[in-house]
């Protein structure tokens, strides 16, 4: 029986198709800036140890080496550079309801954040690839740690606003001015969520560099060439990627049981848990059932292996504990304490009207009117967001994208400290340049530490939705009410740039790993 | 005694006249920041509040009108 698409149908289609072509848009920008991050902040430090050793033993040889790396560095800060200033444009015209909304608590700090990198920028990093023999050897190994420190240091406040979007804490929504204000800095700033974001995020940021100089020297080796500088990289980099797996496990596991707290529908999606059990499992490989919906009897893999309690310890630090499933976080759990969506939708809905009311009264100079719903307004708007959802199904985000991403984050962070223990093993045995599988196997490992950070930002963005504010703001309402072929248009303009971008910065790289340290 | 603008003039115009690759790295810059700012934020992202509003006051409301509206 064909369906009839009223008005309201129609028009509702247009808006979630502008909606999907903006957030695939800040996708493509976001993924793409990420290819640039992690490794400027991860080679960074790497580059300073390297000069640092220099420093340290006078040898000519580790200056050389560290002027190698440094140039890869270069050309990655360069290619990179400004592309993340593409997402500002992005919030201020696809999702002006979103940057208005939270102005008030991320504007002064990111623009803090621009002016402070710019000032590092060019006085530490001119000092670094200008000063070699203008400055002191020890002012410009200083200045090389300040790039390395200060870079990190940039990313502090871009990582807390992510991390206040997953868990909103220490504001006050102001019903006048429409937005979010600052309660108190403090508890943003070091909110649980925004410290192991920070951690997490830089911590693999030192693992993915750590990967790219055993994987470029590896190819020095399998070539041939270069050997001895490529096995002092490899040492110095497979101890940092090595103590960066490890950081990078213990925040990811401190990551995991704050999404426990804070986004349980997100952790539900990351295991593919639709029905809460104690002593939950952890899915270790499974196919998801696409055709499965919340709510039915359809089982949530097609084939799966699982580890019991894995994930009660995880979430909970106890192997027998409950873990709320996709079912229970969506229609409520009495016996658990648990409400659901679909209750949390009623609460959410009167939030909605009574500032509806709110906004009128104050239109109309009615202030006991305007004071009487306001009141309501504060005791439910703990559940605004959910007010504008259509049904408690909504609040699931894609079940196969986030459970796959994950696994994959998972899969590839646990074999990162195999490889690295594998060189410092061959390494120290002398017969690093005769493990042809495992040059081979380091040298993919660049595009496989790749796939992990942004399947780790995947896990992170997706896993979160339908929210750009948790529980506060779905994208639907965050984003600009614009026509999606203007979108659309920017979208592939921006497909085109990257392209470029990314074949101009590979094709300089390529040359100059060609050249070598001899450059 | 050279004064310490002049020695900081002389550090940054000798830098940038030694460069080899770095000429390459400043020219996709130079073009990169100029596509990102004369011809995306110009042309194709002007900021949607500030462009159809006058006063905070004014995309307040607006803001405010969208989160009110009947889900």
């Amino acid at each position: 029986m064909p369906t009839v698409q009223t008005k309201e149908g129609i028009l509702e289609d247009q808006i979630m198709n502008t909606v999907n072509w903006a957030r695939a848009q800040f996708a493509l920008t976001a993924m793409y800036h990420w290819i640039f991050v992690p490794l400027t902040l991860g080679l960074a430090f790497l580059v300073a140890f390297f000069e640092s050793i220099y420093v340290k033993t006078g040898n000519e040889e580790w200056k050389k080496l560290t002027k190698f790396w440094m140039t890869l560095f270069g050309i990655n800060f360069a290619i990179g550079v400004a592309t993340g200033i593409i997402l500002e444009f992005q919030f201020g015209t696809n999702w002006s309801n979103y940057s208005w909304i939270v102005g008030d608590i991320f504007g002064a700090p990111l623009a803090i954040e621009g002016i402070f990198a710019f000032f590092l920028e060019a006085t530490f990093f001119a000092v670094m690839f200008f000063g070699w023999h203008k400055v002191s050897k020890g002012f410009h190994l200083f200045s090389t740690w300040m790039v390395a420190i200060g870079s990190n240091l940039s990313a502090v406040w871009i990582l807390v606003a992510n991390g206040w979007m997953q868990y909103p804490v220490g504001m006050a929504f102001n019903p006048d001015k429409a937005r979010f204000e600052m309660q108190n800095f403090w508890e943003v700033a070091l909110s649980p969520v925004a410290v192991h974001k920070f951690t997490h995020t830089t911590s693999s940021a030192f693992l993915l560099a750590s990967l790219f100089v055993v994987g470029i020297s590896s190819l020095f080796l399998l070539q041939k060439r270069h050997q001895k500088m490529a096995k002092r990289s490899m040492v110095v980099a497979a101890v940092f990627g090595f103590i960066a797996s490890t950081f990078v496990a213990l925040t990811g596991d401190e990551a995991a049981f704050n999404v426990a707290r804070h986004q349980p529908m997100k952790l539900a999606a990351m295991e593919g848990l639709y029905v809460g059990a104690e002593k939950a499992p952890i899915v270790a490989m499974g196919i998801v059932n696409s055709a499965k919906k919340p709510g039915d009897d359809q089982p949530a893999f097609i084939q799966e292996v699982k580890i019991p309690g894995l994930l009660s310890l995880l979430a909970n630090r106890d192997a027998n504990s409950f873990v709320p499933g996709i079912d229970d976080l969506v229609f409520g759990n009495s016996g658990r304490n648990i409400i659901g969506a679909e209750q949390r939708m009623v609460t959410g809905k009167i939030a909605v009207a009574a500032l509806a009311r709110y906004k009128e009264a104050k239109a109309k100079g009615d202030m006991a009117a305007a004071t009487a719903a306001l009141a309501v307004f504060d005791q439910h708007k703990g559940d605004l967001g959910y007010g504008y959802l259509k049904s408690p199904v909504q609040s699931v985000p894609p079940v196969s994208t986030t459970f796959y991403s994950f696994h994959i984050m998972v899969v590839l962070g646990t074999m990162f400290p195999l490889i690295f223990m594998l060189v410092l093993y061959f390494i120290f045995k002398g017969t690093i340049e005769s493990q042809r599988w495992l040059n081979l196997a380091c040298f993919a490992s660049i595009f496989l530490g790749y796939v992990a950070q942004q399947s780790g930002w995947v896990v992170a963005e997706v896993g979160r939705q339908p929210w750009a504010i948790q529980g506060m703001l779905p994208v639907g309402v965050a984003s600009t009410n614009i026509a999606a072929s203007n979108v659309q248009t920017t979208f592939f303009i921006f497909l085109t740039l990257f392209t470029a971008l990314l074949v101009a910065e590979i094709s300089i790289m390529v040359k100059q790993i060609k050249i070598g340290p001899e450059a | 005694m050279i004064a310490l603008p002049e020695k900081l003039y002389s550090f940054y115009r000798d830098g940038f006249r030694s460069m080899v690759l770095g000429r390459t790295l400043w020219k996709i810059i130079v073009i990169k920041l100029f596509v990102i700012f004369a011809v995306l934020k110009f042309f194709l992202f002007p900021n949607y509040l500030n462009k159809n509003f006058n006063t905070e006051h004014e995309r307040a409301g607006h803001v405010l009108e969208n989160l009110t509206k009947s889900p």
